[in-house]
């Protein structure tokens, strides 16, 4: 019994009930906060109870009766402040919620808490919050990945059973790997971006963390489908699930050569060696492919990702909504300054910087123009082994555990490298999930499925069946 | 040699739509400010835009108006600067990929008659919200009702040769697209905006640098400003200077251009696919429906109203200034008027009508009515004009009006003879001059009768009662 089905099912059949869960939850959230995991932003019991009261109080439960959820702070909810970890944001609450949290809430789920994050969801350590970097669970002195850190945390730490982050480059996956808890990016066009604060447009995704698949893929079901209010969601309806499958038989899994370099972490190649094991002995096929554009999809996201985000976050003027900086007798490029300057922390600072100018003049063909050729390049060779027969590729998550805070902080490149293996699915818009598959020197270990767009339900049906025969908390070397 | 004038124009026009380019908040003009706001048209953190199908329609109703080839795939594209009134920080418009393109506009110039000009491109955009400087005294203040309301780009070829051209180019423009629908195209109101681009070479030498001229809102002021733009290069170039590629600004109230900003001060728009919005995709089958649903325009209804009628060129020209007079002159012959005394009634008192309320007040048979008493000498023309003065306020038929106000024509002997006697009894030197051989006098003696019967008097009667009465 995974938790998001036991919960849903217990106050359906009102064994318990809403209110039970979220003083359950509340006691969770005070405990995390004393031991200073900073994962949870904004939440208050008053509110809890209020949410308990509205599921309660209807008469039909609903799929997702009861589940709490711990919301990534880039995503817009009614009641509690949103504010992507940025001063820039500090007490800004959305009038409009995202159309994700209107879907779980109308199928009876309610939002535990808001969840820290890299400020905007930019990083990939949760350090670069402007308000505190977040502890991982099973070691404080290391980070709990990013960008969606504070969400993966929460799920870790059993504060919630599930959690939405957001990717845009692995920001789930890589969390959830470090972590240990299951991270699900859909395809995109899967799941509506209204409400999700924009990052980097063309690779945004809402995905889900959970304790189990089971988790994920349900709270996925219930947010996907096409969105009136987004002109980039398919016309295609809500996910529907795979039946449980036992074995992979008939099933080929891929293995590409770029993601498994000679110089693998010891631990993670351990790791995907036993997993790719227990993946043959459940009758999958299992093969060698090529992905050969893999090393270009990192260099690729920061130019696209960059290029977007300084569009995006031009929006954050101090005009409208948000502090406002400079002197009340300031001319108005003194205002923007202050307003940015302040507002904005070093990382989102610099990939302003760098997404002003690979589009600017004479540089946009250089760099923004070509990283958008090498994009189509990434997709097709995804397509490629898509279309020769593979049906899922199996690769790790991160190329090592979770690192130490402060080891790549002042080294941004380093920093980036960690989304390696995250970066290619991202940018070509295919599903992917990470799985814990075993623990080094006591620190979680993941592995991805990744699967051609549109085809989670399959994806998620492998994943379950891998999950099953995986013991995520074993040590992988003795 | 003399010096070449190259002028393009590029046209703003406000698609009129119910609600905005990609909210669905109203676009109506003059709402107290800031109450047709959402969060896609405030750009509030995690709104998006979603295109609106009408505005759509009517871009592509626009371009086929104007001869354009309308695209199957066009791309929106964020333009990316920072003013306080463009919320999002960018502006969503079409770059590389427009809607249409290659389109021309037919006009008749004074030096090189009919011409056409060409239409570089339309796209589809969003226009900004408005900065208001002169309500807080030293505070600038936003109202962003206007941010999102839908426009059609329209970039003209650099075909226009002089500012009167660049005038007829803009009433030709206007004219396809009010025909067509598509845009009230008020420069009051700001749903037509024009900026122009004008250098000057000698002929055939490539073209000079051009200076942009801006704040254009009269097609007076148009050709106004670029007749100063064009001494100003005039005066440079004469005295071996050079053109700086600069954005001047046209002040009407002092009559005089300033430079607005440098080319080292003007914006990188860092162009990109706005990744919020999936290319526009339009079936040809759909955009050659459109083609069906485009109405007659001014060109073809021109020609129709002078074959068709058999009124003069000038006379279709002037009707056609403005679609609802010209179906007004269609539906006052159809009701059974002479179409040149239609149109010259359209043209005269119709018109001056329509520019003082904007209204057609009287209808198209009771126009017909008082052309027939006009025709049939019941009343004179001044009568007839006065009637139709009054028909604009009261209910009545021009019959009953001619009654009630006295203005029937008298015929009648007896009582002209009474009004020629009494003004030949007061001119008595013009009588012995008229009887000395003056004969032209009959006009004179004409109009005294005339005046004496408040207009009443039937001239044609009265002449040979007064012919009578001198010999």
């Amino acid at each position: 019994m995974t938790a998001v089905k036991n919960i849903s099912d217990a106050i359906r059949t009102g064994r318990t009930t809403a209110a039970r869960s979220a003083e359950q939850v509340t006691r969770l959230l005070i405990d995390a906060d004393k031991k200073g995991l900073n994962a949870a932003l904004d939440w208050s019991p008053a509110y809890l109870a209020h949410e308990a009261r509205r599921i309660d109080h209807r008469a039909e439960k609903g799929r997702l009766a009861g589940v709490p959820i711990a919301v990534k702070d880039n995503i817009a909810t009614l009641d509690l402040p949103t504010t992507c970890a940025s001063r820039i944001l500090d007490g800004y609450v959305s009038p409009f919620e995202a159309t994700v949290i209107r879907r779980l809430r109308e199928a009876g789920a309610y939002v535990a808490c808001k969840a820290n994050l890299d400020e905007f969801a930019m990083g990939s350590s949760t350090e670069w919050s402007a308000f505190g970097r977040v502890q991982h669970p099973l070691d404080p002195s290391r980070v709990p990945g990013g960008s969606s850190g504070g969400s993966a945390a929460l799920v870790a730490a059993g504060v919630t059973p599930v959690a939405l982050g957001s990717e845009t480059g692995g920001s789930v996956r890589q969390p959830a790997s470090f972590c240990g808890v299951v991270g699900l990016k859909p395809t995109y066009g899967r799941v509506s971006r209204y409400g999700l604060i924009a990052f980097g447009s063309s690779l945004d995704c809402v995905s889900p963390f959970g304790e189990k698949v089971d988790d994920v893929a349900r709270v996925l079901a219930v947010m996907s489908g096409h969105d009136p209010l987004d002109a980039t969601t398919a016309d295609r309806p809500p996910l529907t699930l795979d039946e449980p499958r036992r074995d992979l038989r008939g099933l080929t899994i891929g293995l590409p050569a770029e993601y498994f370099p000679a110089d693998l972490h010891a631990g993670v190649r351990a790791a995907l060696d036993r997993t790719i094991a227990r993946v043959r002995e459940l009758g999958a096929a299992v093969k060698e492919v090529s992905l050969p554009h893999t090393q270009y999809a990192v260099p690729t996201y920061y130019i696209v990702a960059p290029a977007e985000a300084a569009a995006n976050l031009a929006r954050f003027d101090g005009v409208r909504y948000g502090p406002r900086g400079g002197a009340a007798n300031a001319d108005l490029t003194q205002m923007y300054r202050d307003t940015r300057g302040r507002g904005f922390g070093p990382e989102v600072r610099r990939r302003i910087l760098v997404g002003t100018y690979v589009l600017s003049a004479g540089y946009g063909e250089q760099y923004y123009h070509r990283a958008q050729q090498v994009r189509g390049l990434i997709a097709r060779d995804f397509d490629a082994v898509f279309s020769a027969g593979v049906d899922l590729l199996l690769t790790p998550t991160t190329p090592t555990p979770a690192f130490k805070a402060g080891d790549k902080i002042e080294d941004p490149v380093a920093m980036y490298l960690a989304d390696i293996f995250v970066c290619p699915s991202s940018l070509s818009g295919h599903p992917a999930v990470s799985i814990p598959v075993g623990r080094d020197e006591g620190l979680p270990i993941g592995a991805q499925l990744i699967a051609p767009p549109w085809h989670e339900a399959r994806m998620l049906a492998a994943a379950a069946a891998i999950e099953g025969v995986v013991d995520a908390k074993r040590e992988v070397r003795p | 040699m003399t010096w070449e004038t190259i002028i393009g124009l590029e046209v703003h026009v406000q698609l009129k739509t119910r609600s905005k380019m990609f909210c669905g908040c109203s676009a109506s003009f003059g709402d107290p400010p800031n109450t047709n706001v959402c969060p896609t048209c405030l750009a509030l953190p995690g709104a998006l835009p979603v295109p609106n199908a009408e505005a759509i329609r009517l871009a592509t109703l626009a371009a086929l108006a104007l001869n354009c080839t309308v695209h199957e795939r066009s791309v929106f594209a964020r333009k990316n600067y920072f003013y306080p009134d463009l919320p999002k920080g960018y502006q969503i418009s079409q770059f590389d990929k427009p809607l249409a393109t290659k389109g021309w506009v037919e006009i008749d110039t004074a030096e090189r008659g009919r011409l056409r000009i060409g239409v570089t491109r339309l796209h589809v955009e969003e226009d900004s919200g408005k900065s208001v400087h002169d309500r807080f005294p030293g505070k600038t203040a936003i109202d962003l009702n206007r941010a999102g309301v839908p426009l059609a780009e329209i970039v003209s070829e650099p075909d226009l040769r002089s500012p009167a051209e660049a005038r007829a180019y803009l009433v030709a423009l206007k004219q396809i697209l009010v025909f067509a629908g598509v845009s009230a195209c008020s420069m009051e109101e700001g749903s037509l905006r024009v900026d122009g681009n004008l250098s000057i070479h000698r002929p055939g030498t490539p073209f000079g640098t051009k200076t942009e001229v801006k704040n254009l809102n009269s097609f007076a002021n148009v050709e106004r400003a670029l007749e100063l733009e064009l001494a100003r290069q005039t005066e440079v170039l004469d005295a071996d200077g050079t053109v700086d590629q600069v954005t001047m600004l046209y002040h009407a109230g002092s009559d005089s251009m300033r430079v607005m900003r440098s080319k080292e001060e003007s914006h990188d728009y860092r162009y990109f696919p706005d990744p919020d919005l999936p290319p526009l995709v339009l079936a040809r089958t759909w955009i050659e429906a459109r083609r069906e649903e485009l109405p007659e325009l001014p060109d073809q209804k021109r020609q129709r109203l002078i074959s068709s009628y058999g009124i003069p060129a000038y006379d279709a020209g002037v009707l056609i200034g403005e679609p609802l007079l010209a179906d007004y002159f269609e539906a006052v012959v159809a009701a059974g008027a002479d179409a040149k005394q239609a149109s010259n009634w359209v043209m005269g008192d119709v018109i001056a009508a329509w520019n003082d309320t904007a209204a057609l007040e009287v209808s198209a048979p009771r126009l017909v009515a008082l052309i027939a008493l006009l025709a049939a000498n019941t009343v004179s023309h001044a009568s007839a004009r006065k009637i139709f003065a009054e028909m604009r306020t009261s209910g009545e038929t021009p019959e009953v009006l001619a009654e009630r106000l006295g203005l029937k024509q008298v015929a009648d002997t007896g009582a002209l003879e009474k009004w020629v006697d009494e003004v030949l009894a007061a001119n008595p030197s013009e009588v012995a001059r008229y009887k000395g051989g003056e004969s032209k006098l009959i006009g004179f003696f004409v109009g005294q009768v005339m005046k004496k019967s408040g207009g009443k008097a039937d001239p044609k009667a009265v002449q040979p009662v007064l012919i009578g009465k001198l010999t």
